[in-house]
């Protein structure tokens, strides 16, 4: 926010920052070879649907363009914030495939103006054990997080930072803790 | 560059930037006019009476810059006081979960640093934001607040419009925009005291010079009454244009105006219902306002709309109206 900005009382949109989600797959690979944590095959866009025709138009052309890949047609939800989420379904092996897919849809919802709308993406990942970690896209920051849900809106917050030393080299990780906000029941994870 | 559909309201920013500067102006004005007399006298020969002016004068100014900088460096700290908030954290409590979970969606969204939340035991439905900077705000919703708007999205439009007044620095605009008006309040006050106290060993040395029959300490109060009561009048319309932005970046951010729409017109309609202030605490000046006879009649002129610091319920909701067939375009 410029001087000017604060003087005239007015917000420029956060725009969102899209290449860093292509770091995923590396840091798929290594999740894999060095914990027990493996991709589900899901991930998740979360944005913010706006009121009016404008928005409804592009969410359809969003799950027309994911259906046309021949895949499972992404799952469609709200959740109780009023936050539209698209979970899309993969190969567990392809992550980079799955990544592209979320990548399509947030280019689409960019191209149509609503950029600040998206709030974040999620991959879904498990263990053996049946843990289960989401690693959290943050658009206006272009950095990850770890979360590590557990039952009764609790998160394994030791999990998380082990997590943080191993995807260091691959993700560009949210220095900032209290920007790790928890995402209760996200669909997929 | 993708486009955007955030277009900026250039008439609100006009009229907004008109007022500051009319309120530099008077500011300025004040100043000049001060010296002006200050000179016109001393050079007449009262360096006594126009010594003691200029000490008062300085002492004012002193005094308006101390206290604008207490209001803004501890402002959280007075408005959690005042308000009897407490700051809570995600586990305290259903509510305090759910407002936190709505806060570090919006921060995400608006990518700011998340303000710490506090919820104020009053059932009144209100919000209020408050704090120097980003890293230090507070955001408080009111127990009544949070029971009457039980949709999450209503409540976010009422927080998201509170976290803009963070954005635009709403505190420091507002402290410094009120620092002419308390300066002004305060010569006016050691201006009658003088008056009233000092007044009888004044001008025994010049007291034939009937250029000089009226005193200077007059003069000041009365610049010091116009220049507050004009700089009242602009620092609360400069308010209601603070209000109308938060209102706007708000609903943009949500994506939603018509939620933030409906959250006003229940808290408001309760607001209006229930009289906020105890009796007896009600400032004689707030009986003043209240104009009745005038603002029921329709078109007339109300006393109401150029004293409020809140834009009229009609005025925001139209605004919120207009927002949302931008968005829908």
């Amino acid at each position: 926010m410029g001087f000017l900005d604060t003087i005239l009382g007015r917000t420029k949109p956060a725009p969102p920052n899209l290449d860093n989600l292509f770091g995923l797959p590396g840091a798929a690979l290594t999740l894999e070879a060095g914990t027990d944590f493996r991709p589900t095959g899901s991930g998740s866009v979360c944005f913010r649907a706006t009121e009016g025709r404008a928005f409804s138009d592009i969410e359809k052309d969003v799950r027309d363009l994911l259906a046309m890949g021949g895949e499972k047609p992404p799952e469609v939800s709200t959740d109780s914030y009023g936050f539209t989420w698209l979970v899309c379904h993969h190969d567990p092996a392809d992550a980079s495939g799955l990544v592209t897919d979320l990548h399509a849809v947030n280019s689409s919802l960019e191209l149509g103006g609503f950029g600040p709308q998206l709030l974040c993406t999620i991959m879904a990942f498990q263990d053996a054990g049946g843990r289960s970690l989401g690693l959290v896209y943050l658009y206006k920051r272009g950095t990850f997080y770890p979360f590590a849900p557990q039952s009764g809106q609790r998160r394994d917050n030791a999990l998380e930072l082990q997590i943080r030393g191993q995807i260091g080299d691959d993700l560009k990780v949210e220095p900032e803790l209290n920007r790790w906000f928890p995402v209760w029941g996200a669909p997929g994870l | 560059m993708a486009r955007t559909r955030y277009a900026s309201d250039p008439g609100l920013i006009a009229r907004m930037g008109a007022t500051m500067f009319l309120l530099g102006l008077v500011f300025a004005g004040l100043i000049v006019g001060l010296f002006y007399i200050l000179d016109l006298y001393s050079s007449r020969g009262n360096s006594g009476q126009t010594t003691s002016t200029t000490a008062w004068i300085v002492l004012a100014a002193l005094i308006g810059v101390g206290s604008a900088f207490a209001s803004y460096y501890w402002s959280d700290k007075i408005a959690l006081r005042t308000s009897g908030a407490r700051l809570v954290s995600p586990d305290d409590s259903q509510d305090a979960a759910r407002l936190h979970a709505i806060v570090d969606r919006l921060c995400a969204l608006a990518n700011m640093p998340k303000p710490r939340v506090a919820i104020a035991p009053t059932s009144m439905p209100n919000a209020f934001a408050t704090g120097r900077s980003s890293k230090v705000a507070v955001v408080c919703a009111t127990q009544g607040l949070l029971d009457k708007l039980d949709d999450n999205e209503e409540l976010e439009g009422v927080l998201a419009h509170e976290m803009s007044h963070v954005a635009h620095k709403d505190v420091a605009v507002m402290t410094i925009a009120s620092f002419l008006g308390i300066v002004a309040a305060l010569l006016v006050r050691f201006a009658f005291y003088s008056e009233l106290f000092g007044g009888g060993g004044r001008d025994r040395r010049s007291g034939g010079n009937d250029q000089n029959a009226v005193p200077i300490v007059l003069i000041v109060l009365v610049v010091g009454m116009i220049t507050y009561a004009i700089s009242f009048l602009l620092i609360r319309l400069l308010s209601r244009y603070r209000e109308l932005s938060a209102d706007r970046s708000g609903a943009l951010l949500t994506g939603r105006p018509s939620k933030l729409a409906s959250a006003l017109v229940k808290v408001t309609g309760e607001m209006a219902r229930i009289p906020t202030r105890d009796l007896r605490t009600a400032e004689p000046l707030n009986a003043f306002y209240f104009t009745p006879a005038l603002s029921n009649r329709p078109g007339q002129f109300s006393l109401n709309s150029i004293f409020s610091t809140h834009p009229p319920l009609e005025k925001r909701l139209k605004q919120l109206d207009e927002i949302a067939q931008q968005l829908g375009r």
